[in-house]
């Protein structure tokens, strides 16, 4: 399947901010604002990987979840291109702030090796993608747990809108930086979302099949490790926590 | 996997191919260039002219130019390719080791049924 879709286009960049294009204040601004979130998520993973080595199977999942579906662009119905995070998988599985060091590898990797995002808005783009996105994917699937929603359709909104919001939050970055003229930030934002939303629509859809299709390959193949990393199975055998 | 399931997977998996293709077929000749471009053309029709990145990619500084696209690509294909490595490594693993599984339990519910035998 992957390999399929890996012939679609190999056509320059998309998506994430890219190098050079932010203010230097807010390069750094937004820096600032993922230390925290970095040091909890490699507290979180330290712990996760304490409680017992054998969580690293799942981990290495997740990382090379992200690695490979923010490495896929994919053609969109307005014309252009752009890919999409992965994040919402380990956000499932781990939790947000692991992500968040899963997340700045991929962006890291991208920024120095591709030219695609960049150094100086690593701290943007990793807010964005590995930080903003993940949390609210996890925020989603936990509250349609809460809410009996059908598991795989709780995992295919979380993915999808963390996805989509990802986009929203790369938006309000660019925004903040580049306020209107007329109508200031608000105004911008409007503009940014413009020019990534629709893009990203279909991709977001695309994202929360793929991680349903990976979670329904997990629970055949990885009951113990999904147990092991205290994943929900909705409603069947969730004595272990 | 149950039958229900594989099914299911098997459905996911062509729409996805589907809805991934299907820009392509449906508008030809557009360039599908990144939204990263657009992104940044945006910045210029707001900030009203060019704006100059005030920092290139530190890969550009070595190279003296712009990554030429087919690099590019490669690059993007070395992604996947680990990405897809690790995933398929683990799958692997992970299918085998439960059909060994079932297996020997096979032989022990066996072994229950026919203690004879």
């Amino acid at each position: 399947m992957v390999s399929l879709m890996l012939g679609v286009s190999p056509a320059v960049n998309a998506m994430h901010i890219m190098e050079g294009y932010l203010p230097a204040k807010y390069c750094i601004a937004w820096g600032i604002i993922c230390v925290p979130f970095l040091i909890l998520g490699y507290r979180s993973i330290q712990k996760k990987l304490k409680e017992n080595r054998k969580n690293i199977t799942l981990l290495a999942m997740a990382g090379a979840f992200i690695f490979v579906l923010s490495s896929l662009k994919i053609p969109s119905v307005t014309g252009s291109c752009s890919h999409m995070t992965g994040t919402g998988l380990g956000a499932i599985l781990f939790g947000p702030s692991a992500v968040s060091i899963l997340g700045i590898i991929v962006l890291i990797f991208q920024a120095v090796l591709l030219a695609h995002g960049g150094l100086t808005t690593l701290g943007a783009n990793t807010f964005s993608m590995a930080i903003a996105g993940p949390f609210l994917s996890y925020g989603i699937y936990v509250l349609c747990n809460k809410l009996k929603v059908n598991r795989y359709v709780g995992i295919f909104l979380s993915a999808f809108i963390g996805d989509i919001f990802t986009y929203c939050v790369t938006s309000y970055e660019l925004a903040l930086a580049y306020p209107s003229k007329e109508g200031g930030v608000g105004a911008s934002v409007i503009k940014f979302l413009g020019v990534y939303a629709p893009t990203q629509l279909p991709l977001a859809v695309l994202e929360g099949i793929l991680t349903v299709i990976i979670i329904m390959a997990l629970e055949t193949y990885a009951r113990s490790e999904l147990k092991m990393a205290g994943f929900y199975f909705g409603g069947q055998k969730n004595e272990q926590k | 996997m149950s039958k229900n399931k594989k099914r299911a997977v098997i459905i996911l998996i062509i729409i996805a191919i589907v809805l991934a293709l299907f820009p392509l077929f449906m508008l030809k000749g557009a360039k599908f260039s990144g939204s990263d471009d657009a992104g940044s053309s945006m910045v210029n029709e707001i900030t009203g002219g060019d704006y100059h990145p005030w920092f290139t990619p530190v890969l550009e500084q070595v190279i003296h130019g712009e990554l030429p696209g087919e690099i590019e690509s490669l690059l993007f294909c070395v992604q996947t390719g680990i990405g897809v490595g690790i995933i398929a490594f683990i799958m692997g693993r992970l299918v085998e080791r439960k059909k060994q599984e079932d297996m020997r339990n096979a032989e022990e519910n066996n072994k229950k049924e026919h203690p004879a035998g």
